[in-house]
């Protein structure tokens, strides 16, 4: 083995294994920069002598026992200096070998479910959380996460020692917290995926291929979750919406670049791998018995998309009652513009514009292009072309964005053609 | 980026021996490993080829010729597929050479396959209508 590939070799093994030795070394040393560097250390060491006597067998147990040692070699060295390492030797059971299987085989769920929690802290901003979580939990480098939100190195590099400073200097236990607050917790911690699995989906700008990368370690962290916190249906409702949506990748916009309205994808192209596995997580979460949380109702939406043969097809009342209890769940004019468009395919197109009506008074939707996109439609559903033309014209003025303006206006235009008829 | 295993057919899988015990509980914390690093996509043993199909084309724009297993030379067989959702061709070795010898009595062979897909992912991601939509609504949350 050439040393280049030894070290694509241990770069894999990393991301397999670090996750769980911060996580473990979290655990032991109460402090998860602490953990991260002694984590480090033993790569490091792994990298000078795996080349040598080859990689071994264990290798998660390999790294453990060099990042103890690495300890035990900080504590002799400065043995009053710190009181972290103080403590450490207070607890002089750690280190034997048994301690090392058990901390691989053992509790390793609780202790990535407890680092899960302690990187998306809601003491920390939402930048920090998500930097973070990659770092620690998805083992990407600063160079990726900073390429993935196309940012600086060093402003990601920033963020992720300042968020490990906020962590220590408050305290912030490493634990799953119980009752009330797990809820609460549990939510800012779907949040952070949530966020992750959009900035790469939905990401409007920049360099292409890195985005999808946060899709995936979103999807993969989100799939993890599901495995250590299975009690929790929001958690699996999360995981079924992100297959779900993952499953239209490659219909989501044409060989020109340009947007492809769900109605008008090519549904053959969905990944039916992918849907299977998103409606397998919402059963899942229905199983559970609770009442379905806003990420399990958007998933369930979503699994109707997903099940319908063409857009046609697609049972519309079921979308209407389901964004029904979503804005109930959490009311929004955005959630109950959703709900319109489900009713006019429902149950006509006056009704939805009934409901747009209502909305267009709203404040927050004052500058929100959509609003007069969706009119628009109704009206040329209804046969009002004229206003429609009249809405497609103004959303295309709100929107920044150059192929949706484009869209736009050649909507308009036809309104135009099909007036003149 | 997708890897397919493929577990090759052996004389045992073929005669429908099933693995012992030990082999199923060993193959099984793999398994399990593979769903708590998030990485496991599908699973599925095949029967022996006994029961399998073989449908080929011997004739170029020709009606395809049946045949009826079992078929002969296992090891061009498989008997099983893991597939796998990795970031990198080394992770999805490394998964691999981590799984257990699938028959354990020398016939065990596991051919890693990477699939197709990559492209998909490096389509422009546009925005869609929807997914504006609850991007919206999560900003409008995270104000909240």
């Amino acid at each position: 083995m050439t040393v280049a590939n030894t070290q694509r070799t241990i770069d894999a093994i990393w991301r397999i294994e670090s996750p769980k030795l911060i996580a473990g070394l979290t655990r032991m040393v109460r402090d998860v920069g602490l953990a991260e560097d002694l984590a480090q250390d033993a790569l490091v060491i792994a990298l000078e002598r795996w080349p040598e006597i080859g990689i071994p067998d264990n290798p998660g147990a390999w790294l453990m026992t060099a990042a103890k040692r690495r300890a035990i070699d900080l504590l002799r060295r400065n043995k009053v200096r710190d009181q972290k390492y103080d403590e450490i030797a207070r607890h002089a059971e750690l280190y034997t070998e048994d301690d090392v299987d058990a901390r691989l085989d053992g509790e390793i769920n609780d202790d990535l479910l407890r680092l899960i929690f302690m990187t998306c802290h809601p003491l920390l901003s939402q930048d920090a959380r998500v930097a973070l979580t990659l770092r620690l939990l998805c083992g990407l480098t600063t160079d990726e996460i900073a390429r993935s939100f196309l940012a600086a190195e060093s402003t990601i590099a920033q963020r992720i020692v300042r968020a490990k400073k906020t962590l220590n200097a408050e305290k912030v236990p490493f634990e799953v917290p119980m009752g009330d607050e797990l809820k609460e917790r549990l939510a800012a911690v779907l949040e952070v995926i949530y966020l992750m699995f959009n900035e790469g989906y939905a990401a409007t700008s920049g360099d292409h291929w890195v985005k999808p990368l946060l899709c995936q370690e979103a999807l993969r962290l989100g799939r993890v979750l599901a495995e250590i916190a299975p009690q929790e249906s929001e958690v699996h409702g999360l995981v079924a919406l992100m297959e779900i949506q993952s499953s239209r990748f490659r219909t989501r916009v044409n060989a020109a670049g340009e947007p492809v309205l769900l109605m008008d994808q090519n549904r053959a192209q969905w990944d039916r791998l992918l849907i299977r596995r998103g409606l397998a997580a919402l059963e899942r979460c229905q199983k559970l018995g609770r009442p379905l949380g806003p990420y399990a109702l958007q998933a369930a939406i979503s699994a109707c998309h997903a099940e319908a043969k063409s857009a046609e097809e697609t049972n519309w009342i079921r979308i209407a009652a389901l964004y029904e209890g979503l804005s109930r769940l959490m009311p929004s004019p955005v959630v109950e513009l959703n709900r319109a468009v489900a009713i006019a395919m429902a149950f006509g197109p006056e009704f939805g514009l009934q409901i747009v009506d209502e909305l267009s008074v709203e404040p927050a939707m004052r500058g929100y292009h959509l609003l007069p996109s969706v009119r628009g439609d109704l009206l040329v559903k209804l046969g009002r072309l004229e206003e429609a033309r009249a809405e497609f014209e103004r959303a295309a003025a709100m929107t920044r964005n150059v192929r949706e303006q484009a869209l736009l206006r050649s909507r308009a235009a036809e309104c135009m053609s099909d007036a003149s008829q | 980026m997708r890897f397919m295993m493929i577990v090759k057919a052996t004389t045992d899988s073929e005669a429908g021996v099933m693995p012992s015990q030990e082999l199923i509980d060993a193959m099984q914390k793999y398994n399990e490993e593979l769903v708590k690093a998030g990485v496991l996509l599908a699973a599925d043993g095949l029967m022996p080829s006994a029961n399998g199909i073989r449908i080929s084309y011997p004739e170029p724009g020709g009606k395809p010729k049946v045949i009826d297993g079992p078929f002969t030379e296992a090891k061009e067989m498989i008997a099983g597929y893991t597939l796998i959702e990795v970031k990198s061709r080394e992770e999805a070795i490394e998964w691999a050479m981590r799984m257990p010898d699938p028959h354990g009595f020398g016939q065990g062979e596991i051919e890693l396959r990477q699939v197709f897909e990559v492209e998909d992912l490096m389509a422009d991601p546009e925005t869609l209508a929807r997914e504006t939509l609850l991007r919206k609504q999560l900003e409008e949350q995270k104000q909240a």
